[in-house]
C-alpha cells in the first residue's frame, strides 16, 4: 500500500457551539491536485488550516508524510516549513520588501545564507513573473502581484505541499488569470496542491479530484468533469447552479 | 450634471480653497498678534514698575536680576541631568511596558497575572509615593539606593505600567494575517514577535511614547525630593532657599522646563511627520 502524502482521518473541529468540520476523511497522494468547493461556511478553510495545524482539530487526525500533526512530540514548525500556504488576503509582511518577504523564512527557518536565500528568492520571483518588483513594498503592488509574491514566498521554502485558500477571491477580475497561470504551472510541475477555489476552469485544467463540502462534511468526491457536469448529489447540483448563475 | 459643469467646477473649487486659505491666514495673523500682546503684558507684569493711575497705585512684580544673572548658569547646569534622567527612565519604562504588554496578551496564566498585578499596583498608588518608597523604604530592607537610582527605577516602573496599554495596542494593531502567514511558513513564536509583529507595531507606538517622554521630562523633577540629584528643580530650590529668592529661582526652572518641552515637542513633530510620510509614500495601492 502506498502511503498518501496527506491523510485526514475523521476530522472534527468545532468553535464553541459551531461545528465547522464534522467528520472529514481525505487522502491526497504525492503530486495530486485536489480542489475543494462548497458554500461559504461549509468548513473548507478549516479543513485546509488543519492541514498545517493553524487550527487544532477537536477530534481526528492529520498526517503529513506519515507525521502525526496532533502528536505533542511533533515539531510543528518543521512540518509547516514543508507545507506552503497562500491566503485570500495575501498576508505579505507589510514592513518588508518583496525580496525580504521571500528570504526571511528561508534564513530563519531553513538557515540559508543571505546570498543563497536571495538567489532562490529571485529565481522564484522570475518563476511568478515579477523579478523587477524585488525592492518594492507589498502595498506598492497590485493584488495580483502581491498574491504572486505570496506564492513565491512559499515556494522558496521548497515545500512538498501547497495549500491555497481562495487565492483569487480578493482579486479584481483582470488579475485572476495571472495568479491562476502561476498555479497551473505549479500543478504541471507536479506539486501536491490542495486548493479551495470556485474557479472551475482551474479545477478542470489542473485537478485530479474535486471535493464538494457542505455543512462540515464531504458530500461528494470525483474528477472535475463528473462533479461539475454530472453531480450525483442534490446539494452539489444546487450549489453548482448557484455559482454558475453568478 | 450639466455638460458645462466640468469646466465650472474646478473654478468654483479654486475659489473655495482660496477663501479658506485667506481665512486661515487671517486667523494665524490674529494668533501672532495676540502672542505679542501677551508677551508685552508679561514683560510689563515683571517690569518692576510702580506708578499711579489717578488714585490707584499700580505695582508690578520686581525680580532680582542680579540674582538671576548669578544663578541662571547653575540652574541651567541641571538641564543635561534632567534630560538624561528622562532618557534612562523612559528606556526602562519601554522595556517594562513591552514585557507588561506581552504578559497581558499571554495565554500563560502566571504571565497574565503578573502583568495585571503590576499595572494595578502601580496605577493604584501615587508616583511621588513610589519615588519616596524606593528611596526611603527600601533601606529598611537593606537595599540602599542613591536618589538617582531610586528615582529612575520608580519613574521607569510607573511609566512602564501606563505605557503597557500603548504597547498592547501597537502589538494588536498588527493584523492576525501577518501572524498566520509567519506561522504557516514555519517561523517560531519568538521569531514572529521579533521579526514580524514588533517592527510593525513600532510605527504605531513611537508617537505616544514621544508624548510619554515629554511628560517624563517634567516628572523627573519629582526626583528632587530625594535630594542630591542635581537636576533642574533641585538646583533651583537650593539657590532659591539659600538667598530667599524662590520666586526668581522657580521661574528660571519653569522657563527651562518649558523650553526643553518646546524643543522636544518640535523634535517629536518631526519624527511623526517622517513616520507619517513613509506611510503615505508606500501607502498608495496601485490597482
Ligand atoms: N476562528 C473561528 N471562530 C469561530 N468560528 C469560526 C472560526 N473559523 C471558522 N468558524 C466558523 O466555522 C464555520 C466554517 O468556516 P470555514 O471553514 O471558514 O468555512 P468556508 O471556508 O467553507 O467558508 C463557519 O460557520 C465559520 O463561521
Ligand atoms: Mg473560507
Amino acid at each position: 500500500m502506498t502511503q498518501s502524502l496527506i491523510e485526514i482521518k475523521n476530522l472534527h473541529k468545532h468553535f464553541g457551539a459551531i461545528q465547522a468540520v464534522n467528520g472529514v476523511d481525505l487522502n491526497i497522494a504525492q503530486g495530486e491536485v485536489v480542489v475543494i468547493v462548497g458554500p461559504s461556511g461549509s468548513g473548507k478553510s478549516t479543513v485546509l488550516r488543519c492541514i498545517n495545524h493553524l487550527e487544532i482539530p477537536s477530534a481526528g487526525a492529520v498526517y503529513i508524510d506519515g507525521v502525526h500533526l496532533e502528536d505533542r512530540r511533533t515539531d510543528i514548525n518543521k512540518v509547516r516549513a514543508e507545507v506552503g500556504m497562500v491566503f485570500q488576503q495575501f498576508n505579505l509582511f507589510a514592513h518588508l520588501t518583496v525580496l525580504d518577504n521571500i528570504t526571511i523564512a528561508q534564513r530563519l527557518v531553513r538557515k540559508r545564507s543571505r546570498g543563497e536565500a536571495e538567489e532562490i528568492a529571485m529565481r522564484q520571483l522570475e518563476r511568478v513573473g515579477i523579478p523587477e518588483k524585488a525592492t518594492m513594498y507589498p502595498r506598492q503592488l497590485s493584488g495580483g502581484q502581491q498574491q504572486r509574491v505570496a506564492i513565491a514566498r512559499s515556494l522558496a521554502m521548497n515545500p512538498k505541499i501547497m495549500l491555497f485558500d481562495e487565492p483569487t477571491s480578493a482579486l479584481d477580475p483582470e488579475m485572476i488569470k495571472e495568479v491562476l497561470d502561476v498555479m497551473l504551472d505549479l500543478a504541471r510541475d507536479g506539486m501536491t496542491m490542495v486548493v479551495v477555489t470556485h474557479e472551475m476552469g482551474f479545477a478542470r485544467a489542473a485537478a485530479q479530484r474535486v471535493v464538494f463540502m457542505d455543512n462540515g462534511q464531504i458530500i461528494e468526491v470525483g474528477p472535475p468533469d463528473q462533479i461539475f457536469i454530472n453531480p450525483t448529489h442534490e446539494r452539489t447540483q444546487l450549489f453548482l447552479s448557484k455559482i454558475i448563475k453568478h | 450634471m450639466s455638460a458645462s459643469s466640468p469646466n465650472q467646477n474646478p473654478n468654483q473649487l479654486e475659489q473655495i480653497v482660496a477663501r479658506q486659505r485667506q481665512q486661515q491666514q487671517r486667523f494665524k495673523t490674529g494668533v501672532n498678534i495676540s502672542y505679542g500682546v501677551l508677551l508685552l503684558a508679561l514683560a510689563f507684569l515683571f517690569s518692576g514698575l510702580e506708578f499711579n493711575i489717578g488714585p490707584i497705585a499700580i505695582t508690578t512684580i520686581s525680580l532680582d536680576f542680579v540674582f538671576i544673572r548669578e544663578r541662571i548658569g547653575f540652574i541651567f547646569g541641571g538641564v543635561g541631568l534632567t534630560i538624561m534622567l528622562a532618557i534612562l527612565s523612559i528606556s526602562l519604562a519601554c522595556v517594562l511596558a513591552l514585557l507588561g504588554a506581552l504578559g497581558r496578551l499571554s495565554k500563560f496564566p502566571p504571565a497574565y497575572a503578573l502583568s495585571t498585578f503590576y499595572i494595578s499596583l502601580i496605577r493604584g498608588t501615587p508616583l511621588l509615593l513610589q519615588i519616596i518608597f524606593f528611596f526611603l523604604a527600601l533601606p529598611q530592607l537593606g537595599i540602599r539606593l542613591s536618589g538617582l537610582t531610586a528615582g529612575v527605577l520608580a519613574l521607569g516602573l510607573n511609566y512602564g505600567a501606563y505605557m503597557t496599554e500603548i504597547m498592547r495596542a501597537g502589538i494588536q494593531s498588527v493584523g492576525i494575517g501577518q501572524r498566520e502567514a509567519a506561522l504557516a511558513i514555519g517561523m517560531t513564536q519568538s521569531q514572529i514577535m521579533r521579526r514580524i509583529i514588533l517592527p510593525q507595531a513600532f510605527r504605531l507606538v513611537v508617537p505616544p511614547i514621544g508624548n510619554e517622554f515629554i511628560a517624563m521630562l517634567k516628572d523627573t523633577s519629582l526626583i528632587s525630593v530625594t535630594g542630591f540629584v542635581w537636576e533642574i528643580l533641585w538646583r533651583s530650590q537650593r539657590v532659591g532657599r539659600q538667598s530667599f529668592r524662590n520666586l526668581e529661582a522657580l521661574l528660571m526652572a519653569a522657563l527651562f522646563y518649558w523650553i526643553i518641552t518646546i524643543i522636544f515637542s518640535a523634535v517629536q513633530n518631526r519624527i511623526e511627520a517622517y513616520l507619517g510620510k513613509g506611510e503615505r509614500n508606500s501607502g498608495g495601492m496601485i490597482h
